[in-house]
């Protein structure tokens, strides 16, 4: 790691690192037994390797990588659900680019598309809607994916379709919500986490208060956090002071960027358009109570669920996921991506068998781009 | 798709559709900025702004602006973005 080069105030991140260090030294953080903080963003997932904070930090602090990637968590049946839409004659299926290489049971996105499928990688949901102004005769569906960060971009875009009468636009909403699977992993017995680093953009969104009950109900703390390194490291730091100080808080080192009770347009917004389903499935993780949402029925013209009869659920669930693979382990926490037996030989971002490995955001991708070299050597 | 890119609304394009012209990176792209209107669109112009799958998300300084993108251009999320941007245009045709 050139230090000074790659950081740009080396000054700034040596300072905070040497002061997580004194903390962690002072609670008695070791190798052994380290305090584990998950970051819950994909983007903070890829700013740990790409900066190789989780070497630089001291080693009693260990970073766990979080089901932040919606790409990542994306199940199996979704896949082929896209899929099956996307296949019926006259649709238009629109996409983020990063959804095109996940795995589904028969194909990818990707490999509909090869196969003949009108699929399109668009920037924005809005550029969806622009298509389906353009072409009355066909049915352009948008594949509404990510979390509270993307959330109102189709709800707006949904009003906007509803106030203009533009009929043949629909969603397909995927839409998860961050809280909720924090809640599954904090009840689950085996989960060792001592912290949590909350994520910057979404709280843009949503704010704050919706992490309340991480303090309140299980004494873990939570920082909300940007995602330059300094960011990150102070973050860190802030965590490790509330532990020191026996303390479980939500704080916010991103206020520059988040407000205490979020963006009340988009909330309003998102409010408008969706309701939470009773649960939601997530690779890896299983069905979670109340983490999904789903377009309400006064949108229901602008729900591709409706419109094309394929509801949640309408693919069979009994594919199981991918023999092998450790997807679920690795996103929980319970194993490095190195210890899954796919890694590197079976699984690999140009053939990925797991999601983790689909987008920069995932653990596995981002360990094989930046810590190739160093588990290589291991 | 999760992180925003920074940019600055240079003009009011469709009030009634609450659409602006930003600029991200030298690339010129409309956004929605419903999310960061006041009751004056046009106070908007020359502010810099988050901006999320073209939907203007927080207003910010110029000096977080400047960070935030030199962040992304070192995770390379920043081209891909303009990439994404590029791509989405072409796929309107
Ligand atoms: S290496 Fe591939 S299969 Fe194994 S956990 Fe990571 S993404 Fe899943």
């Amino acid at each position: 790691m050139k230090f000074a080069s790659e950081f740009r105030d080396p000054a700034a991140a040596r300072a905070l690192l040497s002061a997580v260090a004194a903390k962690a030294e002072a609670i008695g953080a070791s190798r052994a037994n380290p305090v584990r903080i998950m970051e819950i963003c994909g983007g903070h997932t890829h700013s740990i390797f790409r900066y190789g904070l989780d070497k630089l930090i001291h080693e009693g602090v260990e970073f766990i990588h979080g089901p932040g990637c919606p790409v990542c968590v994306l199940p199996m049946a979704r896949v082929d659900e896209c899929v099956e839409i996307a296949e019926r004659p006259g649709v238009i299926f629109t996409t983020f680019g990063d959804a095109m290489r996940v795995p589904g049971h028969r194909k990818s996105l990707m490999q509909a598309k090869a196969d003949g499928a009108d699929i399109r990688m668009v920037y924005s949901p809005l550029d969806a809607l622009e298509l389906a102004r353009r072409n009355p005769d066909r049915q352009v569906v948008f594949f509404g994916l990510g979390f509270e960060t993307t959330t109102p971009s189709t709800a707006l875009s949904i009003q906007q379709a509803a106030r203009e009468g533009v009929t043949n636009f629909s969603v397909f909403c995927n839409h998860i919500t961050v809280p909720e699977p924090i809640r599954a992993l904090l009840d689950d017995p085996d989960m060792l986490l001592d912290g949590f680093i909350g994520p910057g953009h979404v709280s843009m969104v949503i704010g704050i208060r919706p992490y309340d009950f991480i303090a309140r109900d299980y004494g873990k703390p939570i920082v909300v956090a940007g995602f330059e390194p300094t960011d990150l490291l102070q973050s860190a730091l802030m965590l490790l002071t509330q532990i020191a100080e026996g303390r479980a808080q939500v704080e916010n080192q991103y206020a520059r960027v988040v407000p205490e009770h979020g963006n009340p347009v988009s909330l309003a917004a998102i409010a408008d358009v969706y309701e939470r389903r009773p649960s939601f499935e997530w690779r890896g993780l299983g069905e979670i109570d109340a983490s999904g949402l789903r377009i309400r029925a006064r949108y229901a013209a602008f729900d591709a669920e409706e419109k094309f009869g394929i509801g949640y659920g309408a693919a069979s669930r009994n594919h199981p996921e991918t023999p092998g693979c450790a997807c679920g382990q690795v996103m929980t926490g319970k194993l490095r991506p190195t210890g899954c037996p796919q890694f590197g030989t079976g699984c690999t971002p140009d053939k990925p068998l797991g999601a983790l490995m689909v987008s920069s955001e995932g653990a596995c991708a981002a360990y094989w781009q930046y810590a190739g070299a160093r588990v290589a050597a291991q | 798709m999760c992180l925003g890119i920074p940019g600055r609304i240079m003009a009011i394009t469709d009030p009634e559709r609450q659409m602006a012209m930003a600029e991200v990176s030298g690339v010129r792209r409309e956004v929605n900025v419903a999310c960061v209107a006041g009751s004056d669109l046009s106070a908007l112009v020359g502010q810099w702004a988050l901006i999320h799958v073209g939907f203007a998300m927080s207003i910010i300084d110029e000096e977080e602006a400047e960070k935030t993108l030199q962040a992304l251009r070192d995770l390379g999320e920043a081209q891909e973005t303009l990439d994404q941007i590029a791509a989405s245009q072409e796929a309107l045709q």
